[in-house]
């Protein structure tokens, strides 16, 4: 496994790499920074990151049907830093033990990992459920959601 | 500010949830006689993990509630019509019809539903009704089994549960059946696949809330088979569960396994008190 991360993740820190401190991340995962229009666009979206299925985004208004499950996002900015929002959203768990908010960047740990959404088991290797690039993108995103 | 504390961000959930949550309070009667037990006290083996029962009909919107209100509007019923044919028809080597034995399902089969999944002496498990129709048709039929989680099958469930509309679910879970029970609890609370969610979390923690565009019930099964205007058939209670842990990004369990004989016998239990709905109509 080590051999295809290392291949995987060239340039990027792979998932069992990142180093959390008291659930927060420090360091970028690409060194590339965010773009929080990007990140915007994987909080909406079904295909990506779907946050909006449980986390209400009063930016993201002209998304529709916005879950209740978590606290809206509005004002995360203002409450957590940017190393504490890349821990939250690479893997919650580490900052809220037991939450039901999966992890976005962690490829291992699981019960009867499946193949995406296809009921099967998992072929190989998982992958997290962002990229990298992907999670960078949205921590500059959360970081735009200040308190008014 | 920046608030870390569980109790600061509790105090963030409660505010904008509590106007939305919830079931409705609407009464449900169908065609106009079967007075439905909708909502109850929770039984005392969930141990005050469910505080209220609620039927899933409670959180359906306005027009999908009315199609489960008369039989006439219910699309489920041209499938108990097409069951009642198959349990007239004879079929298998035996040359007998679940009519030869049983006679009128109206008399034989009442009360049936309400009590399964049940504890099997002669076989010595616990059988779902899917297992016990099958079991009639290989074993004194000689006909072919059906597919656990197929048309036939969703439609003779129906035929049986509509006669037992209106009585309480009670099915028991000690004695013999208690093993299976106990794994039944242990898949509930299992946090399945990549996106590690369990029934529970769903289910118990939050029902009442939207999980983007859906409200999330109880995941009760009184009203199985269930009629979805989503997919337009009548739908098993197995192909729900399986439908609800891949959206977890997990791989399922099949419909008849051990696994989800023993799910449906416990999350059966957790409605144990509300009407036996089946079939019902849902989203
Ligand atoms: C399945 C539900 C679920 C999904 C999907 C989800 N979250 Fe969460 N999230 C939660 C819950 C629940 C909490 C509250 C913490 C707790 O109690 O565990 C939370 C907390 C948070 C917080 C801290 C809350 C605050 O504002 O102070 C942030 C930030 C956050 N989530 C961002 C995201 C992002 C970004 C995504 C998508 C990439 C996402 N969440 C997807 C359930 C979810
Ligand atoms: C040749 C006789 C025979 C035929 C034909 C037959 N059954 Fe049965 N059935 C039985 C007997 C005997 C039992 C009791 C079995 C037991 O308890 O193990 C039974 C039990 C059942 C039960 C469980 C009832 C309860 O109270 O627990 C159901 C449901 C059932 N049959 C449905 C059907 C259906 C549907 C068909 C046709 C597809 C059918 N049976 C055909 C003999 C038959
Ligand atoms: C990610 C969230 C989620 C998880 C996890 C989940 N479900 Fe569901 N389930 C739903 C949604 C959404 C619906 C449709 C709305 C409703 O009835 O709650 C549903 C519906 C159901 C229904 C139909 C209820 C009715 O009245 O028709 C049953 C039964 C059910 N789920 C059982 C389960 C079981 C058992 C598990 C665990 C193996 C499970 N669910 C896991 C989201 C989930």
């Amino acid at each position: 496994a080590a051999l295809i991360s290392g291949a995987a993740w060239a340039g990027e820190t792979a998932p069992g790499d990142v180093v959390y401190a008291d659930g927060a991340v420090e360091a970028s995962l690409t060194g590339t920074p965010g773009d929080a229009a990007n990140g915007a666009m994987v909080v909406g979206s079904k295909k990506h990151g779907n946050c909006v299925a449980c986390h209400q985004v009063g930016a993201l208004a002209d998304v529709p049907f916005q879950g209740e499950i978590g606290p809206a996002l509005d004002g995360a900015g203002s409450r957590w830093s940017e190393a504490e929002l890349r821990g939250l959203v690479a893997n919650a768990k580490l900052t809220f033990e037991g939450s039901m908010m999966p992890s976005f960047y962690r490829i291992d740990g699981y019960i009867r990992p499946g193949d995406a959404y296809t009921g099967k088991a998992a072929k190989g290797a998982l992958t997290p459920l962002l990229s990298a690039q992907e999670i960078e993108d949205v921590v500059a995103f959360l970081a735009t959601l200040k308190d008014e | 500010m920046k608030v870390r504390a569980m109790t600061a961000i509790a105090a963030l959930l409660a505010a904008p949830l509590a106007a939305v949550a919830g079931p409705d309070s609407d009464e449900l009667v169908v065609n106009g006689e079967i007075n439905m037990v909708t909502q109850t006290e929770a039984p005392a083996h969930l141990d005050g993990a469910l505080s209220e029962l609620y039927s899933g009909w409670r959180f359906r919107s306005d027009e999908t509630q009315a199609l489960q209100m008369d039989d006439f509007d219910n699309p489920a019923m041209v499938f108990v019509d097409q069951a009642q044919e198959a349990w007239d028809t004879a079929d298998g080597t035996e040359g007998k019809s679940c009519a030869s034995c049983h006679g009128d399902a109206a008399d034989s089969m009442a009360g049936v539903r309400a009590v399964y999944p049940k504890w099997n002496e002669a076989a010595g498990e616990v059988r779902t009704l899917e297992a016990q129709v099958n079991d009639c048709r290989e074993n004194r039929m000689g006909a072919k089994a059906w597919k656990y989680d197929g048309g036939d099958m969703a439609s003779m469930t129906a035929l049986i549960s509509v006669q037992s509309r209106g009585l309480p679910v009670n099915v028991a879970i000690d004695g013999p059946a208690q093993a299976t029970w106990e794994m039944g609890k242990e898949i509930y609370y299992t946090r399945y696949g990549q996106l590690e969610l369990s029934c529970a979390n769903c289910h118990e923690d939050n029902y009442g809330n939207m999980i983007r565009a859906d409200h999330l019930s109880q995941g009760h099964i009184n009203g199985f088979p269930t009629y979805r205007l989503k997919n337009a058939k009548l739908n098993t209670s197995h192909a729900r569960f399986k439908g609800c842990v891949r959206d977890t990004r997990a791989e399922t369990f099949n419909p008849g396994s051990p696994e989800f004989v023993a799910l449906e016998l416990y999350v059966a239990s957790r409605g144990n008190g509300l009407s036996v709905e089946g079939p019902s109509v849902r989203n």
